[in-house]
């Protein structure tokens, strides 16, 4: 049977996070002291050997990423993280911080050392101000045991937009402007905050970083699935048994996580679908539920793991009248900047509505993949490109659901 | 240099190059809307993805650099697809009013609806139905036409440091406001127009005298009378499809004549007088003490941003009108009386590169005459309107002559539409007033060209003379700051409010690069090197006008029909 593997949640509910004896006691910030003995570009091998692959969406590798920003020539870098944790059902940054801010700020301070950056920035979820004080005390703890020698932390709350989870949206948001992406190239590790390298990473992407160090990157690298090895956390909601968190290896498969971990559905319903990776997930039928919860099966099947929430919808559901919702909430969403989102999220939210409504037809669903599909491909940030995904994989996997929905 | 394949073209490009400019080296054209060749890169409108092979999305070429060895299609089934529904997304919401549409025909968007042959739309056609905004006298924004490119907000914030424009809401509600959501007039806007020039579509224009100017010209009671702005006969040929500086000036001249003006004067008689009078104005501030360095006033939206932004520095303002101005006060006084017309009946229409000059037009202490000075100010977009509609064929028509009394010029008058020509002219002058010498060569280069600020240092006869010129506000501002600090070293400043000069003004033809403006900068100073006289103070309608009217140079009648005063504009909430 499929068992929890807990490496980020390592220290999670069994020590006092704003004890830092606690955190030391368990081996706590040894792994930053063992990185500023070796030599730069031996850690960031290190960091690239072990496969650690970005754990907010993206999964670009996190040690070549590193190794950008630190041949970058600059009088300044920064090392930012990630906390903006907007998608609805994610809630796995805030266990971490929660239970183990010291293991975050390990993370990014061997980060900084990495690229030689001295300033940092927590950006933190703006409905979680009650973790600014748990951050900014252990970021006080840290630095008065002398473990950040000259990086300098600094938690920063979000204004509440979810597009600000977009990396450069984030960056503009740190700098005071109109929290809107930046079109890439340039990269962050070239050209980020004010213009300086800047690695973007998030919380569970750091949080990984300590125990790479202590346990060694082949290690790590043979956990899971070996394209993108390790844990995810994933966070269960909807019509599931067990409505709660777990930390996996990739190599679990969906209908594991659903029906093992998870407990299968709730009051004896069948199962439907499962969206996974957020707002913006796909939705999965039953026929593709023995993938496995890593980056590129997920690919594979038109879908991605995202954040890794896990939405699990019993038979009774109106899928029709999900997607809708989801629709809606991009229209609100997007942040106005590139035609494509702009426009087409009010329109493809505009086309389910009418569906729902009874009115459609199926002009309506080949017009909705169409501007789906273009969506994907021409919007300028990844909320324009993966909005369309819930509806583009219903119509393809629940196309008995929009049938009867037909006028 | 990297290798490249466009559309099957191999390619050898700069590196860094962006698959855009790429493309056009080979010849290959790819759409674009949010892209300005002057401005930073947006990558917002998506209209120009191109597919590069290996790369599941789409790329936008304006901002995607190229790499070795890529392989790029610009017309494939997926991107044509694609542009055509970002188009169709557009068009959904866009008013169908190209019919009615100040920039039809000359429109970016429309073009490309034809260009991709968008027939039947598949969404469902909902125009916003937002507010225009025609509070000011100068331009009006129809919000309802706006692609969101922001091309606009860049040419306000970037190149002229005004800020009036901005981005409110998200999503779809997105749109580009004034200030705090204010009308235009309420907003920091100067009224300098750049962002007309910006806008690749109808969503910003100037407003239009055109039906003003009909019914005078129809009315039996009124003489009609105009005077020409010294940049605008360069432009007003790509008006009527000549190239710049390519429409003679008598051609000109008998063409307005045709469209119903009855007299048809120069308003490069008064820049000649402006010359005289702020020449003398400077003199006076170098020996008297007066406050300096003292700036020009004859661009009106540089006036309106001096009054908006720096009201502590109104006194370096030299009080002289604008040549527009002085005209209108001296067509209804000095003009009337020598033509022996009731000046009630004089029609003043001023044809200008300018939108600001509008607004300039209306301000109430322009009545020196007892009338408003100047009734109406067309633009030359709005001169090529008319030419258009009277249907003229200026390859045929005979050559034709200004009228006198205020009719003749300068080459010092000539070149006020570039800039550095207002201080090209002025030094002309001042040299031979204070010097009492003849000035052999009356070219100083070193104020010409596009440059966003020059300087230079005159001798007159061991005083010297720090000048310096800025074009577009944010140049202003720099010097401006100086001037605040206390830490200019200057005595005399030119500023005009647009890049270039006039030639660049807000109501000139429409410059989609800034290429244009310098040939038309080109043209104007082949057009000064062309005249017999060169210096403001030869002109001898000029020296006339003193003889029998003014008497002299800032004298009493000077003071109250040329030089006016200003108001401290800032806004509160600056
Ligand atoms: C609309 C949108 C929202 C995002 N929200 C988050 C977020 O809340 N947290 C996060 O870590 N990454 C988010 N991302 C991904 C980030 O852009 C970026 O890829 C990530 O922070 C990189 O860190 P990683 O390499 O450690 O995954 C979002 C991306 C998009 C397009
Ligand atoms: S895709 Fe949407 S959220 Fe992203 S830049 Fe475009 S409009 Fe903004
Ligand atoms: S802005 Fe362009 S497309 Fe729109 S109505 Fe005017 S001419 Fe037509
Ligand atoms: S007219 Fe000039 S100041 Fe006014 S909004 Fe346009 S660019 Fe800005
Ligand atoms: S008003 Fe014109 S220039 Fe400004 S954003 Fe809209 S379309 Fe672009
Ligand atoms: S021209 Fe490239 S995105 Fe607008």
């Amino acid at each position: 049977m499929a068992e929890e593997m807990r490496i980020v949640l390592r220290n999670y509910g069994k020590i006092d996070p704003l004890k830092i004896d606690d955190y030391i006691a368990q081996g706590g910030y040894k792994s930053l002291e063992k990185a500023r003995s070796m030599d730069k570009k031996a850690l960031m091998d290190e960091v690239k050997k072990s496969n650690l692959r970005g754990r907010g969406g993206a999964g670009f590798n996190c040690g070549m990423k590193w190794s950008f920003a630190a041949s970058a020539q600059a009088d300044q870098k920064y090392v930012v993280c990630n906390a903006d944790e907007g998608e609805p059902g994610t809630y796995k940054d805030r266990l971490i911080m929660e239970g183990d801010p010291h293991t975050l700020i390990e993370g990014m301070a061997v980060c900084a050392y990495a690229i030689g950056a001295t300033k940092g920035y927590i950006y933190l979820r703006g409905e979680y101000l009650f973790l600014v004080e748990t951050l900014e005390t252990a970021i006080a703890q840290a630095k008065e045991k002398g473990f950040l020698k000259d990086f300098d932390l600094e938690v920063r709350s979000g204004a509440g937009a979810y597009v600000c989870g977009e990396e450069t949206a984030l960056i503009e948001s740190i700098e005071g402007k109109r929290g809107e992406p930046r079109f890439k190239p340039p990269y962050p590790p070239n050209e980020g905050l004010w213009s300086k390298p800047t690695i973007v990473n998030n919380v569970e992407t750091y949080a990984n970083i300590p125990v790479i160090l202590e346990k060694g990157a082949d290690w790590y690298a043979g956990i899971g699935v070996a394209s993108y090895p390790g844990t995810k956390v994933l966070t269960l909601t909807g019509d599931v048994v067990n409505r709660t968190f777990f930390e996996v290896p990739t190599d679990t498969t969906i209908r594991d996580v659903v029906f093992t971990f998870g407990g299968g559905v709730r009051d004896g319903k069948r199962f439907k679908a499962v969206q996974i990776g957020g707002t913006s997930g796909a939705f999965i039928p039953e026929s593709l539920l023995d993938t496995r919860v890593a980056f590129d099966d997920m690919n594979a099947i038109g879908a991605t793991l995202g954040s890794g929430a896990t939405f699990v919808m019993d038979e009774t559901r109106d899928i029709v009248d999900v997607v809708t919702r989801i629709m809606k909430f991009f229209e609100h969403e997007s942040c106005g900047k590139c035609t494509p989102c702009r426009e087409g999220t009010a329109r493809m939210h505009e086309l389910m509505e009418k569906i729902n409504e009874g009115q459609g037809s199926d002009k309506d669903t080949a017009l909705l993949n169409k501007l789906g599909n273009v969506m994907t491909y021409s919007c300028l940030c990844g909320l324009g490109q993966a909005s369309p995904a819930p509806a583009l994989t219903t119509i393809k996997h629940f196309a008995a659901d929009y049938q009867a929905k037909m006028k | 240099m990297v290798s490249i394949t466009i559309d099957g073209i191999k390619a050898s490009v700069p590196d860094g190059s962006t698959i855009l400019q790429a493309a056009r080296s080979v010849g290959v054209a790819i759409p674009t809307l949010c892209y300005h060749p002057d401005q930073s890169i947006k990558a917002n409108c998506r209209i120009c993805v191109c597919e590069v092979e290996g790369n599941r999305l789409l790329q936008a070429a304006c901002s995607q650099p190229v790499a070795e060895g890529m392989v790029i299609k610009t017309r494939s089934p997926k991107v044509l697809e694609a542009r055509k529904t970002i188009l169709e997304l557009i068009l959904a919401n866009h008013p169908q009013d190209c019919l009615n549409c100040i920039r039809n025909g000359n429109c970016e968007l429309q073009d490309l609806a034809m260009e991709y042959c968008i027939r039947e739309n598949p969404f469902e056609f909902k125009v916003r139905g937002y507010k225009k905004d025609f509070s000011t006298p100068s331009l009006f924004r129809d919000q309802d036409k706006c692609i969101m490119c922001r091309r606009c907000i860049e040419a306000c914030s970037v190149i002229q440091s005004v800020h009036a424009l901005g981005v409110e809401n998200r999503g779809h509600h997105a749109m580009v406001v004034p200030t705090l959501g204010m009308d235009l007039i309420d907003s920091p806007c100067i009224m300098c127009g750049q962002c007309i020039h910006a806008c690749p579509v109808g969503a910003i224009g100037e407003v239009e005298y055109i039906e003003d100017f009909l019914k005078a010209v129809a009315d039996p009671d009124k003489i009609v009378v105009t005077q020409i702005a010294p940049s605008v006969r360069v432009a007003i040929a790509e008006e009527i499809g000549m190239s710049t500086g390519e429409m003679p000036m008598e051609t000109f001249v008998t063409g307005l004549r045709q469209i119903g003006f009855d007299y048809v004067l120069h308003t490069n008689f008064t820049a000649d007088l402006t010359i005289v009078e702020e020449g003398n104005e400077l003199l006076k501030r170098l020996s008297t003490g007066g406050t300096l360095p003292m700036f020009t006033s004859c661009s009106p939206g540089w006036v309106n941003f001096c009054e908006t932004f720096y009201p502590d520095l109104l006194d370096n303002l030299s009080t002289c009108k604008s040549p527009q101005q002085m005209f209108g006060a001296l067509a209804k006084t000095y003009w009337a009386e020598k033509m022996g017309v009731d000046p009630s009946k004089v029609y003043s229409v001023s044809i200008m590169p300018c939108v600001a000059k509008k607004f300039e037009a209306q301000r109430p202490e322009m009545n020196a005459s007892g009338y408003q000075d100047v009734d109406v100010v067309l633009t030359t977009r709005e001169i090529g309107r008319l030419f258009r509609m009277s249907g003229l064929d200026f390859t045929k028509l005979p050559p034709s002559n200004f009228d006198s009394w205020m009719g003749a010029y300068s080459g010092a008058a000539v070149i006020f539409g570039a800039s550095g020509g207002v201080m090209e002219a002025a030094l002309r002058t001042v040299y031979e007033v204070a010097t009492g010498k003849t000035l052999e060569d009356v070219n100083f280069t070193a104020t010409r060209g596009i440059t966003g600020i020059k300087d230079a240092e005159v001798d007159l006869d061991g005083t010297k003379v720090k000048v310096a010129i800025a074009n577009g506000l944010a140049n202003a501002r720099k010097l401006m700051n100086q001037v605040r600090a206390g830490e200019s070293p200057y005595h005399f400043i030119e500023i005009m409010a647009c890049p270039g000069g006039c030639i660049g003004g807000g109501g000139q033809p429409i410059t989609k690069a800034n290429a244009k403006r310098v040939e038309r900068i080109e043209a104007i100073y082949v057009e000064d090197e062309n005249l017999p006289v060169r210096k403001s103070h030869d002109n001898p309608e000029v020296k006339a006008l003193y003889d029998e009217f003014l008497h002299e140079p800032l004298g009493h009648k000077s003071h109250e029909l040329l030089h006016t005063h200003y108001h401290d504009n800032q806004k509160k909430y600056l």
